[in-house]
């Protein structure tokens, strides 16, 4: 009688177990499909760091104090600026960032008084060679305010971004909103 | 036309052609189930756990068999040092031939099968262990230490469920009075409750005997929870160690060519074969559903439970099924004997 209760208790559970799986298997999938779509990073994601910009004038808001440059443990950034006809400050021609040496430590950003760098949200980066890692930010913050430009003249190409949503979250349009945001404590 | 069609239909049921036509139905029926199964396995795998499952290759992934057919006999055939060649290349044959002999006697529809032998049920279950014997050969030939003791396992796995398997057969065979399988399914035809699952005025024990076909098949077949002789994630492969390329690709097949005739055979034998509830569709029609909802299931276990340890697995079949079967033929006879007339 024991052995028949057993095996009348084990063949129902084996059923609870299927009958969950088959409820599991009309559900939607959760899964992104990684190389077509991708994750967005949460806010405090660390990648590497990149310049900000002052949302009005579009240039970057560093000023070339080489605070960060000193505070780095790892030696990894060299900055270089000169000073333009009626500026008062310097303003950054280079930024170098050696990304194969970079521990993302995090004492850069906090060491910059004017708040001209964070941390940006890339995670897909590969490479076959050490020399795509040694990154010039300028050229990257450029190629951002390029984007931005070209998003806002047109309309069309913000329809086909939202539509591949997931993507389209790490690109232009959050760094526009993050410069909006970080601009908007500079005096 | 129509008489055009009707007598090319003639001269195809005449000798020569109706075996060269069976061969190629039956062939291209397994080949093309054994590798869409595979597409059906993944997909179901993937659903089982909420993801996609292949979806890269053609739409919805449905030509990722044709690409895995394409890489695997792109590969090198390798034959060990040391291994009896012969035998090493002629066990994926013979894996493959019983399951294709077995599906000549199954009975598709009505009148729909190649040959009625009026012991088809016999014939099924004398050429279901060649597919063992296979897989024996293959590892023992291949001269690997590894293979050898997976083979072992798959013998005693093989055996212990061969006999609660055939002793709910025999069942069904003193049930149905014979071992014709055109006849078996005749004798489930009108409503659903004439299916040999539900005929409990015969033996109350019917649906725990489809329950004990059900288990059996599985293990016959060496599917998960039972699937001991390859279980991938421990092993390497089991008894197919040594095996490359289409060699390896072949009992893979076989593997799901044998699901497909385990489920026919079940469809055949419980649920009525291609008879149906409703007029509305052909009888084949029927036969297809319920086998795949079979596989269906099969895939929906494999899915849902781990894998057994071997001693729970020979503790099942020997303390369990073998009992149980044993119970069930015991008593269909003996209802047999006390509620049918003497005839």
């Amino acid at each position: 009688m024991n052995a028949l209760r057993e095996i009348y208790g084990g063949f129902k559970s084996l059923l609870i177990g299927m009958r969950i799986t088959l409820g599991q298997f009309f559900r939607p999938t959760v899964t992104v499909r990684y190389p077509h779509q991708s994750l967005k990073m949460p806010p405090r994601y660390r990648g590497h760091i990149e310049l900000v910009g002052n949302p009005e004038t579009g240039k970057p808001l560093c000023f070339v104090c080489k605070l960060c440059e000193r505070a780095c443990p790892s030696d990894c950034i060299n900055v270089e600026g000169a000073k333009l006809e009626g500026d008062k400050r310097k303003s950054v021609t280079s930024y170098k960032l050696d990304f194969t040496k970079c521990s993302l430590c995090g004492s850069c950003v906090e060491v910059c008084r004017e708040g001209a760098i964070r941390f940006s949200r890339d995670y897909n980066l590969a490479g076959l060679t050490k020399e795509e890692f040694l990154l010039d930010l300028v050229k990257r913050f450029q190629a951002q305010q390029a984007a931005v430009k070209a998003e806002i003249r047109n309309p069309k190409s913000e329809v086909r971004s939202a539509k591949s949503e997931l993507s389209a979250e790490q690109k232009p349009q959050g760094q526009l909103a993050g410069a909006v945001k970080d601009g908007g404590s500079v005096s | 036309m129509n008489a055009l069609f009707s007598k090319v239909i003639t001269v195809l049921d005449t000798e020569p052609y109706r075996l060269v036509v069976w061969v190629v139905a039956i062939v291209s029926f397994v080949a093309l189930n054994a590798a869409y199964l595979v597409w059906v396995e993944r997909k179901g795998a993937g659903r089982f756990q909420r993801r996609p499952g292949p979806t890269e290759v053609g739409p919805a992934g449905l030509l990722q068999p044709v690409a895995d057919g394409l890489k695997l006999m792109s590969k090198q055939l390798l034959v060990p040092a040391g291994a009896d060649s012969m035998l090493f290349r002629g066990a994926p044959l013979l894996v493959m031939a019983p399951v294709l002999m077995s599906l000549a006697v199954i009975p598709f529809g009505r009148g729909l099968a190649a040959v009625n032998l009026n012991v088809g049920l016999l014939m099924v279950f004398a050429l279901g262990p060649i597919n063992l014997m296979a897989i024996m050969f293959g590892a023992w030939s291949s001269r690997n230490k590894y293979a050898v003791m997976s083979a072992a396992r798959v013998v005693s796995q093989n055996v212990a469920y061969e006999i609660p398997m055939l002793l709910v057969v025999t069942t069904i065979a003193m049930v149905s009075g014979t071992m014709d399988l055109n006849q078996i399914v005749e004798q489930q035809s009108g409503a659903f409750w004439h299916w040999n699952l539900f005929r409990v005025w015969v033996n109350p024990l019917m649906p725990v005997t489809f329950l004990i076909f059900y288990i059996c098949m599985l293990a016959e077949t060496n599917r998960a929870p039972f699937d001991m002789v390859e279980a991938e994630s421990e092993l390497v492969a089991g008894a197919y160690t040594e095996y490359a390329g289409m060699g390896f690709g072949v009992f893979f097949m076989a593997e799901y060519a044998n699901i497909v005739l385990g489920c026919s055979l079940a469809t055949v034998l419980f649920l009525g074969g291609w008879q149906s509830p409703f007029s509305f569709m052909p009888g084949v029609t029927w036969f297809l559903i319920k086998m795949y909802f079979l596989i269906f299931s099969v895939v929906w276990i494999r899915w849902t439970f781990p894998r057994t340890q071997f001693y729970g697995l020979l503790n099942l079949s020997w303390k369990i099924l073998i009992p149980v079967s044993l119970f069930t033929l015991i008593l269909s006879a003996a209802m047999i004997k006390m509620l049918r007339a003497p005839s």
